[in-house]
């Protein structure tokens, strides 16, 4: 046990910052904006609309796409090449693994719905801020969901649990280090994303995973917040004459 | 033990419990799990009698039997026009459907809609598969001359329209316009005047914004007198 303290002075079950809000793309059907400390992620949604190619059609519901994508400026150093990579299918897949047992589209077979979530900076535990902020776009753009996504990186660094690892903690050298984002839909509790990179004893992993859901229940908040701030706050800047009051009752 | 866990006309966000206990029903836009009530979708609560229900706030235009609408000619097909209804799906329009007078075989159909047109039409049927059917042989089903289309979230069209058309029709007698409301949410705006023209947008898209807020009548009628006094 070397590592007694975090590099960013956080507590063990403490995340970075967290900033979320909707709204943010006025072109887009339905978008937000989620931050956890550097990292920071914009999804867009659009859609229900047509697909093309045809032979993708679904005619029992509709298909949900994610598209995730990190700028070639957001990385700690090295420009990422644009363009999918290896990588970023792979996140866009686990994305919409994650999002499609919460997300309803039988009302639209044949149709399409879209997600792109870009990355304008990033310091770890990209794809679970991909996915808040994509939880968060799809809500606001009116599709049928049964549950919220909330999803955090949980882990150990040299036995001892902690919650949202920054990119300096991934790199730990002087010890085992695990990394593991999980999902956690709000009211099953169900887990519909766990990955994990580096090496974990069977106690550990139950400990990191009640962790998890604790932490997610918090992030749950922050995107409710974001979601109801979206038609309270900015309304409040455009109803001149109206008291705060008689907002929170409209 | 039942209770409601939220207010009438609050905003409420997917996987939110509504209501706890047997007592009380899951209406449109919500579900019932385990004894909780849960929202399905972003929307404002309504609770009527032991029935809650949501209504949405933002989504796309699903098409319905029966609704008035405001569509785009996008293409033209052997026996009738394909058309943009603002929905995730094109619609039919049938050249028996068409138009109220006869079509001779071998007419030209550009001649009637063509492309780019805006026309206003019912839908008369719409499929399991969400294949739409429209037509247009009904009186006050025409193509759109002159005047502009807006865009505004089909969800709000209610509003827009007001009780017995109160809104719609408030905003007709302040500005001299003259507006269409698709129920696809469309609205088609014609004047003489270019400035109440454009007045009548900023009005729609304030309603637009603040809907879901109370006393939007009065607002209303306060931005379209401060305006339209403010010109004169």
């Amino acid at each position: 046990m070397t590592y007694k303290k975090r590099f960013d002075g956080r507590k063990w079950e403490e995340t970075r910052p967290i900033k979320a809000q909707a709204g943010v793309i006025p072109n887009a059907d339905g978008s937000a904006f989620f931050q956890i400390g550097q990292t920071t992620a914009y999804a867009a949604v659009y859609g229900p609309r047509e697909l093309h190619p045809k032979f993708l059609q679904n005619p029992k519901k509709g298909l949900l796409r994610c598209f995730y994508n990190m700028m070639p400026f957001s990385g700690m150093g090295d420009r990422v090449r644009p363009g999918t990579s290896r990588r970023s299918k792979e996140i866009s897949m686990v994305m919409q693994k994650a999002l499609e047992p919460v997300v309803d589209l039988s009302e639209w077979p044949n149709a399409v719905v879209d997600v792109f979530v870009e990355l304008p900076e990033t310091d770890a535990g990209s794809r679970c801020a991909a996915i808040c902020a994509a939880a968060i776009a799809l809500a606001d753009a009116g599709i049928t969901m049964k549950d919220m996504v909330s999803a955090v990186a949980v882990g150990i660094i040299d036995d001892q649990v902690l919650a949202d690892l920054d990119y300096q903690e991934e790199a730990y050298e002087d010890g085992p280090v695990a990394d593991i984002p999980v999902a956690v839909l709000h009211n099953t509790q169900e887990v519909s994303l766990l990955q994990m990179d580096g090496e974990i004893s069977h106690e550990n992993l139950m400990k990191a995973l009640e962790l998890a859901k604790k932490v997610t229940a918090n992030i749950y908040e922050l995107q409710k917040k974001a979601l109801k701030e979206r038609f309270t706050q900015g309304a409040e800047k455009q109803v001149s004459g109206i008291s705060k009051g008689d907002d929170k009752n409209g | 033990m039942s209770n409601v866990l939220v207010k009438e006309k609050e905003i409420v966000v997917p996987g939110e419990a509504l209501a706890e206990g047997m007592d009380y029903l899951p209406g449109s836009g919500t579900y019932r799990l385990n004894d909780k009530i849960i929202a399905k979708k972003l929307g404002l609560v309504n609770i009527s009698g032991r029935a809650i229900k949501l209504v949405p706030l933002s989504g796309r235009y699903l098409p319905k039997y029966g609704d008035k609408i405001i569509a785009q000619v996008t293409d033209i097909t052997m026996n009738g026009w394909i058309v943009d209804i603002n929905s995730a799906y094109s619609a039919f329009l049938s050249m028996r459907d068409a138009s109220a007078r006869f079509i001779r075989k071998g007419e030209d159909l550009t001649k009637i809609y063509d492309v780019g047109d805006y026309i206003r039409a019912k839908v008369i049927k719409v499929t399991s598969q969400n294949l739409v059917d429209l037509t247009m042989k009904e009186p006050g089903l025409n193509k759109l001359r002159s005047g502009r289309i807006i865009e505004i979230n089909p969800h709000k069209v209610p509003r827009v329209i007001g009780k017995e058309g109160s809104m719609v029709s408030l905003i007709k007698t302040k500005t001299n316009c003259n507006i269409i409301v698709g129920q696809n949410g469309r609205v088609w705006i014609n004047s003489e005047n270019l400035d109440s023209e454009l007045i009548a947008e900023k009005a729609i898209k304030k309603i637009e914004q603040e809907a879901h807020l109370e006393g939007l009548t009065e607002r209303i009628e306060k931005f379209l007198d401060k305006i339209i006094g403010g010109k004169k």
